[in-house]
C-alpha cells in the first residue's frame, strides 16, 4: 500500500501510534518474494489458479481443524471465486462446484419426518463442513486450544492494509523452526525439544513446552521458556499448531511443485480471497471511480476559475 | 433562515400561490443562492459542506444497511459479513459507511480547528458554536454505538470499557452503567438498544444541523480576517454560484480521497480484532477506540493519581469529559477582541502547538502508557536470590555473563536466583500525555483568557475587501 | 485576477465558459445517477437467497389422495398425489367453460422420457387471488370441486388447480420443476 504512505502520514501520529500499538513480540510478518499481486494499486488481482490450489490445501490440510462458517460450497464458483465459470452464472449449476459440494457429507438442517437427523451430501448452498460439531469437542480435540475459524482470518490479522493478513498467514506457516529442533531427555525422562539461538544478541537455548511449537511470528512471549538474557529473548511465541505444510504434503491437481513455501502462499491467497469474496469486484471498480472523480474534479476547478475570474478574493 | 433582505420574486403562477402559503422555494434562494457570502473565504472554509456530503452518505448507507442488518449477539457478526458477501453492491455500502465514519470525524476536526483559528465562535457567533459543540457530541455517541454493531472484539470490549466509565460515578455510578446495559454485562438487550439508538442519533444530527445553518444565516458567515462584512456590495458575494462551485470542487477532491480509502484501504483505519467475534471469556491484548478518539482516550488514562477523596478513575473520567466540556465554555474564556489569529502573533503560536498536541494525544492514546518513547540507558539485569543460609538479596548486573554465572553459583551453592529486567527509567507515553493533557487544558483556561488581555494585535486591516486587495493596513488597536 | 478584469466577455469565451459549467454539471449529474444503482441493487435478492431458491422432493412418500406442502424461499408449493377419480374428473371437464381454460394435462410436466405421471400435480400454493394459501384435503375442505378452497375470499379451485368459481382470476401456477428421478422432483423458483 505504498501510494497510501501519505496520506497515512497526513494523518499524523495517528498513523504512528496504530502501527506502534501492535508490534507486540512477534516479528512482522512478510509478503512472499515478489509481494501479493492482489495489493498491487490501481487494479491488482487475485491470482485465480493460487487460490484453486489454495483451496486444494485448505480442503486436504487445514479443514480437518479449521471451519470456515461464513463459507458456502457456492461461493467457490461465484464470479470472482476460484472455480467460477462464464458458463454457469449460477453457481449452483457449476459441476466443478457440485462435485466439490458431494464430497462432503453433511447434517440436514431439517430432519426428516421422523424428527430423525439426517446425513446426505453438500449440495452448493450449503456451508463448509464444520470440523466439530462444538467448541467443546473442537478444544477436546486439540489440547484445550481452540483452532480459530478461518473465514475472515485475513481481515483479522494486521492493521487493515491490504495483504496484512495474507503475508501472516504465509509468514506463519514457513516460519517454523523445525529444521532447527534438538532434542535431549529432561529430567522427568521424557524428551524435551529446544532450539539453539546464536543470533547476534539472541544466545541461549529456547525450550518448547509440550504439545507446543515456536513460532517467530506467533504473538506470544517467549521469556519463561528461554535461558538467555531476558532482554534478548527471541520474537514470537508457541502455539497449539504443528507445522503443517512439510514439501509434498498435498500433491497438486495442476502439478505444481508443493514445497512448503508454494503450499503457504497458495492457502494464503485462498484464505485472502474468503475473507473478502467481493474484492475482485472492489478492485475492478476501483480505477474507473477514481479516473471519474478526477476527471470530475479537474472540470470543477476550471468552472470555479471562471466563475470566479472577475473577483478579487 | 437569513438575516438578509430577501430577493426573491416568484414568476410563475404557482411559485407565487405556494409563497403566499409556504415560502419553502424563498428560503432555500434566500439561504443557498443569494445568500451575501464573503468573498475572502479560502478552502478550509469548504468543509462545512464536505460535512454535509458527510452525513448524508452516513444516513443514506446506514438506512441501507439496516435493511440487512440483524441485531442478534448470534446473527449480528454474520449479518455483517453477509452484507459484505451475499448482498448485492453490499460490500460497497459497507465499506462507504465504515470509511465515512472516519472522513466524517477527519472533515469535522479540519472544522473545528479551523473555527478555532478564525475565532468564529465569537460574539456573535456563540450560539453556531455550542450547536456545533453539540453536534460533535452527537457524533461521538453515534459513532461509538455503531462500532458496536458487528459484535466483533472491539465492539464488545470497547463497549464495555466505556460504560465501565460510567461507573466511576460516585453514588450512581453502578445503577447508570446497569441501566445502559440492561443488565449485568453488555449482551443481546445493550447491542438492540445501541442499534436503535444508533439508528435514531443521526437524525437528531440532522436537525441541530438545521439549527447550525439557521444560527450561521443570522450574523453571517465569519471570515479569516475576522471582521464582520460592512458593505455587502464591496466584501460580499451570492452563495451561489460562487461557492456552490468551490465548495462542490472541495466535495470532489474530498471524496477522491474517501474513494481511496473505500476501494484501496477500506480496513485500514479500523482494527483487525474487530473481524473476530466477540468472545465476553477474552479480551484483546491492545483495547484502542477508534483513531478520531484516541485523544480523549490519553487524556482519560493519562490521569493516573488520586487527589483528595476522588481516585484516578473518576478524575480520568471528569478529565475527559472535561475536555469535552471546556468546548462548550470557549466562546466566553477567549478574552481577545480580534477574532483572527491572523492578527494574533502570540496567539499563532500556541494554536500551532495545540494542534501538535491534539495529534500527539491521539499518538498517546493507542500507545501502552508503559511504553518508553526515550528511554534514559539500557535496561539492567537484576539477579533476586536467597542463598543456601536464608539471606536474601538482589545484585544488579550491566551483562548477561556474569548475571548467570552470578545466579549459577547461587544455585551451586545450594540457594534460589532468577533474573529479572530491571527498567531503564524513561520517558513514557504516560509521563508525555500527563503534560499534554496539562497543555490542552491550560490552552483553552489559561493561556487564552490571559493572552487576550495582554497580547497587542498586529496588521488587521478595516475591512474584507481593503485585505482582499492587498491594501492591508497596519491598525495598532482592533478595528471595531 | 484582479477587479480591473471586468471587460465584457466575447461571444466566444461565453460560449466556452457555458461549455464548462454544462461538462460539470452534467458530470456530476452522470455520478450521481451512477451511485444510485448499487443502492437500488442492494435490494434485489442476495446469493445466499437465490441459492436457497431450489428444492428437491421425495414425491414417493405422499399419500394417495393427500398432499405435502412444501417452502422454498419462504413461498409455498403444493404437491399432490391423486386419487383415479380426482385424475378422472381434472380430465374430462371440458376445460372451455372454465375462467382460465387449459387442460389437464397441459399442467403436467413431462418425465426425462416423455411420459406423463398424472398422479402428481405440482403447484403453486398461492392463491392467485391475493396470495393467501388455500386449504386442502389435510385442512379437511378441498371446495365445491374437490381441489383446494381458499378461506380469504372464497376462490374454489378443482383438482388439477385450475379456478373454477371465486374471485381469482387465474389458475394455480405452475412452478418451474423437473424430474430427476421418476420419485423426486426439483422444484425452482
Amino acid at each position: 500500500m505504498k501510494l497510501f504512505r501519505p496520506l497515512l502520514v497526513g494523518l499524523g501520529a495517528i498513523a504512528l501510534g496504530l502501527s506502534a500499538h501492535a508490534a507486540g513480540g512477534a516479528k512482522h510478518a512478510h509478503a512472499p518474494e515478489g509481494g501479493w499481486d492482489f495489493a498491487k494499486v490501481p487494479a491488482g488481482q487475485l491470482d485465480k489458479d493460487s487460490v484453486q490450489r489454495g483451496f486444494q490445501v485448505y480442503k486436504e490440510v487445514c479443514a480437518s481443524c479449521h471451519g470456515m462458517k461464513l463459507l458456502s460450497y457456492r461461493n467457490l464458483g461465484e464470479k470472482g471465486g476460484p472455480f467460477y465459470s462464464d458458463e454457469y452464472p449460477n453457481a449452483n449449476d457449476n459441476p466443478m462446484v457440485k462435485a466439490i459440494a458431494a464430497e462432503f457429507e453433511i447434517l440436514d438442517p431439517n430432519p426428516d419426518e421422523n424428527g430423525d437427523p439426517v446425513y446426505r451430501p453438500a449440495i452448493p448452498a450449503d456451508t463448509f463442513r464444520e470440523p466439530y460439531p462444538n467448541a467443546q469437542a473442537a478444544m477436546a480435540a486439540n489440547g484445550g486450544a481452540m483452532p480459530p475459524d478461518l473465514s475472515v482470518i485475513t481481515k483479522a490479522r494486521g492493521h487493515g492494509n491490504e495483504g496484512d493478513g495474507a503475508s501472516y498467514v504465509y509468514s506463519l506457516l514457513t516460519g517454523y523452526k523445525d529444521d532447527k529442533i534438538k532434542t535431549k531427555p529432561g529430567d522427568d525422562g521424557l524428551n524435551v525439544n529446544y532450539i539453539e539461538f546464536n543470533d547476534g544478541d539472541k544466545v541461549g537455548t529456547l525450550v518448547q513446552p509440550t504439545g507446543l511449537y515456536y513460532n517467530p511470528y506467533f504473538a506470544g512471549d517467549t521469556t519463561p521458556q528461554w535461558d538467555g538474557d531476558p532482554r534478548h529473548a527471541p520474537y514470537g511465541g508457541f502455539l497449539a499448531m504443528a507445522p503443517q505444510l512439510p514439501d509434498g504434503r498435498v500433491e497438486y491437481i495442476d502439478g505444481t511443485e508443493a514445497t512448503t513455501s508454494q503450499m503457504a502462499k497458495d492457502v494464503a491467497q485462498f484464505l485472502q480471497w474468503a475473507g473478502d469474496p467481493k474484492q475482485g469486484q472492489r478492485k475492478s471498480l476501483a480505477l474507473p471511480t477514481m479516473i471519474y472523480l478526477v476527471l470530475l474534479a479537474i472540470l470543477l476547478w476550471f468552472s470555479y476559475k471562471r466563475i470566479w475570474r472577475d473577483v478579487a478574493h | 433562515m437569513s438575516g438578509h433582505e430577501s430577493t426573491y420574486k416568484p414568476e410563475t403562477g404557482f411559485t407565487k400561490w405556494l409563497d403566499s402559503r409556504l415560502p419553502i422555494i424563498r428560503l432555500a434562494h434566500d439561504s443557498f443562492v443569494d445568500f451575501p457570502t464573503p468573498k475572502n473565504l479560502n478552502y478550509w472554509y469548504t468543509f462545512g459542506g464536505i460535512l454535509a456530503v458527510c452525513l448524508a452518505i452516513q444516513i443514506i448507507t446506514g438506512v441501507v444497511l439496516a435493511m440487512h442488518y440483524t441485531a442478534d449477539i448470534n446473527q449480528a457478526f454474520g449479518s455483517v459479513e453477509r452484507i459484505m458477501r451475499d448482498v448485492p453492491y453490499g460490500w460497497l455500502i459497507r465499506n462507504i459507511h465504515m470509511v465515512g465514519a472516519s472522513m466524517f470525524f477527519l472533515a469535522v476536526y479540519v472544522h473545528m480547528f479551523r473555527g478555532l483559528y478564525y475565532g468564529s465562535y465569537k460574539a456573535p457567533r456563540e450560539v453556531l458554536w455550542l450547536l456545533g459543540c453539540v453536534i460533535y457530541l452527537l457524533m461521538m455517541a453515534t459513532a461509538f454505538l455503531g462500532y458496536m454493531l458487528p459484535w466483533g472484539q472491539m465492539s464488545l470490549h470497547g463497549a464495555n470499557v466505556i460504560i465501565n466509565l460510567f461507573g466511576a460515578i460516585p453514588l450512581v455510578g453502578e445503577s447508570i452503567q446497569s441501566w445502559l446495559m440492561g443488565g449485568p454485562s453488555v449482551g443481546n438487550q445493550t447491542l438492540q438498544r445501541f442499534f436503535s439508538l444508533h439508528y435514531l442519533l443521526p437524525f437528531m444530527i440532522a436537525g441541530v444541523v438545521i439549527l447550525h445553518i439557521w444560527a450561521l444565516h443570522v450574523p453571517g458567515n465569519n471570515n479569516p480576517t475576522g471582521i464582520e462584512v460592512q458593505e455587502t456590495e464591496k466584501d460580499t458575494v451570492p452563495f451561489h454560484p460562487y461557492y456552490t462551485v468551490k465548495d462542490g470542487f472541495a466535495i470532489v477532491v474530498f471524496l477522491i480521497i474517501f474513494a481511496a480509502f473505500v476501494f484501496y484501504a477500506p480496513n485500514v483505519l479500523g482494527h483487525a480484532d474487530n473481524y473476530i467475534e466477540a468472545n465476553p471469556l477474552v479480551t484483546p491484548a491492545h483495547i484502542v477506540p477508534e483513531w478520531y478518539l484516541l485523544p480523549f482516550y490519553a487524556i482519560l488514562r493519562a490521569i493516573t493519581f488520586n487527589i483528595g477523596p476522588m481516585d484516578a478513575k473518576l478524575l480520568g473520567v471528569i478529565a475527559m469529559f472535561g475536555s469535552i466540556a471546556v468546548l462548550f465554555l470557549l466562546p466566553w474564556l477567549d478574552t481577545s477582541k480580534v477574532k483572527s489569529m491572523r492578527y494574533r502573533p502570540v496567539a499563532k503560536q500556541f494554536f500551532m502547538l495545540f494542534v501538535v498536541v491534539c495529534l500527539l494525544l491521539g499518538w498517546c492514546g493507542a500507545s501502552n502508557p508503559d511504553n518508553a518513547i526515550v528511554s534514559m540507558g539500557e535496561d539492567k539485569l537484576v539477579v533476586n536470590y536467597t542463598d543456601a543460609a536464608g539471606l536474601e538479596g538482589t545484585r544488579v548486573f550491566e551483562e548477561y555473563t556474569p548475571a548467570a554465572q552470578f545466579r549459577d553459583a547461587q544455585r551451586d551453592g545450594g540457594g534460589v536466583a532468577a533474573i529479572a529486567i530491571q527498567k531503564a527509567p524513561a520517558f513514557t507515553f504516560k509521563t508525555l500525555s500527563q503534560i499534554l493533557t496539562a497543555y490542552y487544558f491550560a490552552f483553552f483556561l489559561i493561556i487564552l483568557p490571559v493572552l487576550g488581555l495582554r497580547e497587542r494585535p498586529k496588521g488587521e486591516p478595516d475591512s474584507i475587501h481593503q485585505s482582499v486587495l492587498g491594501q492591508d493596513a497596519p491598525a495598532a488597536a482592533p478595528a471595531e | 485576477m484582479s477587479a480591473s478584469n471586468e471587460t465584457a466577455p466575447d461571444h466566444v469565451d461565453e460560449e466556452r465558459r457555458d461549455f464548462i459549467h454544462i461538462a460539470a454539471i452534467a458530470a456530476t449529474a452522470g455520478g450521481a445517477g451512477l451511485v444510485a444503482y448499487p443502492f437500488v441493487d442492494q435490494m434485489n435478492a442476495a446469493g445466499d437467497t437465490k441459492a436457497a431458491s431450489s428444492l428437491e422432493v421425495d414425491i414417493s412418500k405422499i399419500p394417495l389422495g393427500g398432499e405435502i406442502r412444501v417452502l422454498i424461499g419462504g413461498k409455498p408449493f403444493f404437491l399432490r398425489h391423486r386419487t383415479a377419480e380426482e385424475i378422472a374428473a381434472a380430465v374430462n371437464t371440458d376445460p372451455s367453460k372454465m375462467m382460465d381454460p387449459e387442460t389437464d394435462q397441459e399442467r403436467l410436466v413431462p418425465l426425462p422420457d416423455g411420459t406423463y405421471n398424472p398422479a402428481i400435480l405440482v403447484t403453486s400454493g398461492a392463491c392467485t387471488h391475493l396470495g393467501c394459501v388455500p386449504v386442502g384435503p389435510a385442512q379437511g375442505s378441498v371446495g365445491d370441486y374437490g381441489g383446494w378452497y381458499c378461506p380469504c375470499h372464497g376462490s374454489h379451485y378443482d383438482t388439477s388447480g385450475r379456478i373454477r368459481k371465486g374471485p381469482a382470476p387465474s389458475n394455480l401456477p405452475i412452478p418451474d420443476y423437473e424430474w430427476v428421478t421418476p420419485a423426486v422432483v426439483k422444484i425452482s423458483l
